[in-house]
């Protein structure tokens, strides 16, 4: 009975004072565990990227030259000077993969930008104007999504050469035309809302009506598809890495980390469980607060 | 339904001229001069090379040069390696069995386990067993599969000795590569044991290859079951007293497995890709190590030919998905 009773006063209190969009948006977010358990690793590992020199006990590059392949420290051989042991050069390999980090982050924000600004561009464009425009940007994107996207990276990084650089420019590209795909789908849903309509009618130009009035409302999916390219553009470096057409040694990029280590998979388990581990749990970060996102950000999912 | 067919077939030709016009700048936008590489390191006097140059088609302007590649490429003529100087098409075709057999296991594997584990999963919503595959589905799409090798390798090959380390075959075996698809060679040829020694090169590859499709094949068959579930004609069949099984296997599934279809037939470009990383952990003698390989050796027209033919099987196995989705649902075809 009284639940009866408080139901109605509570949801009476809601109506006349609506949450903050920031509120609302923690509410739904927070409802998904794994999503807040993706949030505070990222947390973390953005910390740990930026305190990256202070936090790493050895240089990233440093050899040590009578520590060659020690292991972790609670195995027999393993020191506390080297928590979770040395590579084929003797180097630390926590510090390697605290550098690394920095590295990954670096890696899927500038991909991010990249992408989502220059695909924000095509699609705005191609949704608003539409006719040739649209044609020609649209094909574009088509063929570029016909190729899987490790085999054009490939493509792209065989022009170029390998090195971080092109490997960045690569993936960027091929994220490219899904942003560009969502934004143009968004702007034909919005542009026949009576919202846009009023601005045009009211005297807003081309730029203003992109910008300002289509654009912060294309932004919820771009946001959730910018989460999940984080996620992908970290894994597709590491794997360009590991193909030795991304980051070139002595670079501390995990997955060029993993490069060698099939040579010692026998001897040295530890220099080809870490890395693999710090991608692993950094992309599976970002996938859960995808989905997150997803359920917070989208409307439909909200019900 | 003809002009269905039709329609998809006029769509794959912008892309595949596309694809074609990016495989073609892609060896006039690598730096340095076609005939020099080609030369190699001895170098070249400078009668040779415009010699060269002109049996190139190099001295042509660009838009021959582009109908020239493309009236070859029409007549299966992708050129020749500079590596080995045999024809592309034929490297190409030698090693794309042996391609074609893993993906067609890691899918085997990916389908037999996804697509019960999704359903399940789907069925008993909310339960311990619907979090642990939603959990394990999302590990496994965030796996860098190149690292899942690694693992495999160390531990089922290195420390439990269970299956060999890398390549398809025992080297105590010979088979005539007939078909070259080593399971059905090793089976045809009276060699003892050599079946059975190719099928255990195959497992570990397989898995580490199917572990991303399995992922998504198995999320896509839960949210597509949970969809149909919650149909009125579901409700119907519950209404008519059909018991839970009949419902859920006849009526849901059949329903549920439109998306999945396509789902799964996405995945061959995902699997193409994957074969380059899982080739080359386990020495599989594949396109995909191949293309690696020729990247690193700057063999040009073998990166050119071979993401081209990579390409055009993508664009027709889409193709196809496309059309069968289309026979399996009629409403596609009339929008």
């Amino acid at each position: 009975m009284s639940t009866a009773i408080t139901q109605p006063t509570e949801d009476t209190r809601e109506t006349v004072a609506p949450p903050h969009p920031l509120v609302e948006f923690w509410k739904y977010f927070s409802e998904n565990k794994g999503a807040v358990a993706g949030l505070i690793f990222i947390i973390f590992a953005i910390i740990v990227a930026l305190a990256a020199p202070i936090l790493a006990p050895h240089s990233p590059f440093e050899q040590y030259r009578d520590a060659i392949l020690q292991p972790p420290f609670w195995q027999d051989g393993g020191t506390t000077q080297f928590l979770l042991g040395t590579d084929d050069l003797g180097r630390d390999i926590v510090s390697r993969l605290i550098h690394g980090a920095r590295l990954s982050l670096f890696i899927g924000v500038i991909v991010v930008t990249l992408s989502l600004s220059s695909g924000i561009l095509l699609g705005l464009l191609a949704g608003y104007f539409q006719g040739y425009v649209e044609i020609i940007i649209m094909r574009l994107m088509d063929i570029m999504l016909a190729l899987p996207s490790l085999l054009l990276a490939l493509a792209i990084v065989a022009v170029l050469g390998p090195s971080l650089e092109n490997a960045i420019v690569a993936i960027a590209v091929i994220m490219l035309p899904h942003f560009t795909r969502l934004t143009r789908a968004q702007v034909l849903a919005e542009k026949t809302q009576d919202y846009v309509t009023a601005s045009r009618v009211s005297g807003a130009g081309h730029v203003r009506l992109m910008f300002n009035v289509l654009l912060p409302n294309c932004m919820p999916p771009l946001i959730v598809q910018a989460s999940l390219t984080f996620s992908n553009a970290i894994l597709d470096a590491a794997a360009l890495g590991f193909l030795g057409m991304g980051a070139q040694p002595p670079t501390p990029e995990w997955g060029a980390m993993l490069a060698n280590s099939l040579q010692f998979v026998q001897r040295a388990w530890w220099v080809v469980t870490f890395p693999g581990l710090a991608i692993l749990f950094t992309v599976l970060a970002f996938n859960l607060a995808g989905d997150g996102l997803r359920d917070a950000l989208d409307p439909k999912m909200k019900r | 339904m003809i002009q269905f067919i039709l329609r998809r077939f006029l769509h794959i030709f912008p892309a595949f001229i596309g694809i074609t016009l990016l495989t073609f700048s892609l060896i006039h936008l690598i730096p340095g001069d076609p005939v020099e590489m080609r030369a190699g390191e001895r170098g070249i006097d400078p009668e040779r090379h415009a010699r060269l140059r002109a049996e190139m088609g190099l001295d042509q302007p660009m838009y021959v040069q582009y109908l020239r590649y493309l009236n070859g490429v029409f007549h299966g003529d992708l050129g020749e390696s500079f590596v080995t100087k045999k024809p592309i098409l034929e490297e190409f075709l030698t090693l794309f069995p042996a391609t074609v057999e893993l993906s067609f296991c890691a899918m085997i594997f990916a389908v037999c386990i996804g697509l019960p584990v999704g359903i399940l999963a789907g069925v008993k919503r909310g339960s311990p067993f619907d979090h642990t595959v939603m959990a394990v589905s999302l590990t496994g799409y965030s796996m860098p599969i190149f690292w899942l090798g690694i693992l495999f390798i160390l531990f089922f090959s290195v420390h439990l000795g269970w299956t060999p380390v890398s390549g398809r075959l025992s080297a105590l075996f010979w088979v005539d590569a007939d078909t070259g698809f080593m399971l059905i060679d090793t089976l045809r040829s009276d060699e003892e044991g050599a079946f059975k020694s190719a099928v255990r090169h195959l497992i570990l590859p397989s898995m580490v290859l199917g572990t991303i499709p399995m992922a998504v094949i198995a999320r896509m068959t839960r949210s597509s079951m949970l969809e149909v579930l919650q149909a009125d004609y579901v409700r119907t069949a519950k209404a008519k007293g059909l018991s839970p099984a009949r419902i859920t296997m006849i009526h849901a599934l059949r329903n549920a497995m439109i998306p999945v279809i396509t789902v799964i037939g996405l995945q061959t470009g995902v699997l193409l890709a994957g074969a380059i990383l899982t080739e080359t952990i386990f020495a599989w003698p594949g396109v995909g190590k191949w293309l690696i390989e020729s990247i690193s050796r700057r063999d040009y027209p073998a990166v050119q030919g071979g993401i081209l033919i990579i390409a055009s099987i993508i664009i027709l196995v889409n193709l196809t998905v496309d059309m069968i989705y289309g026979i399996i649902n009629p409403r596609i075809r009339h929008t």
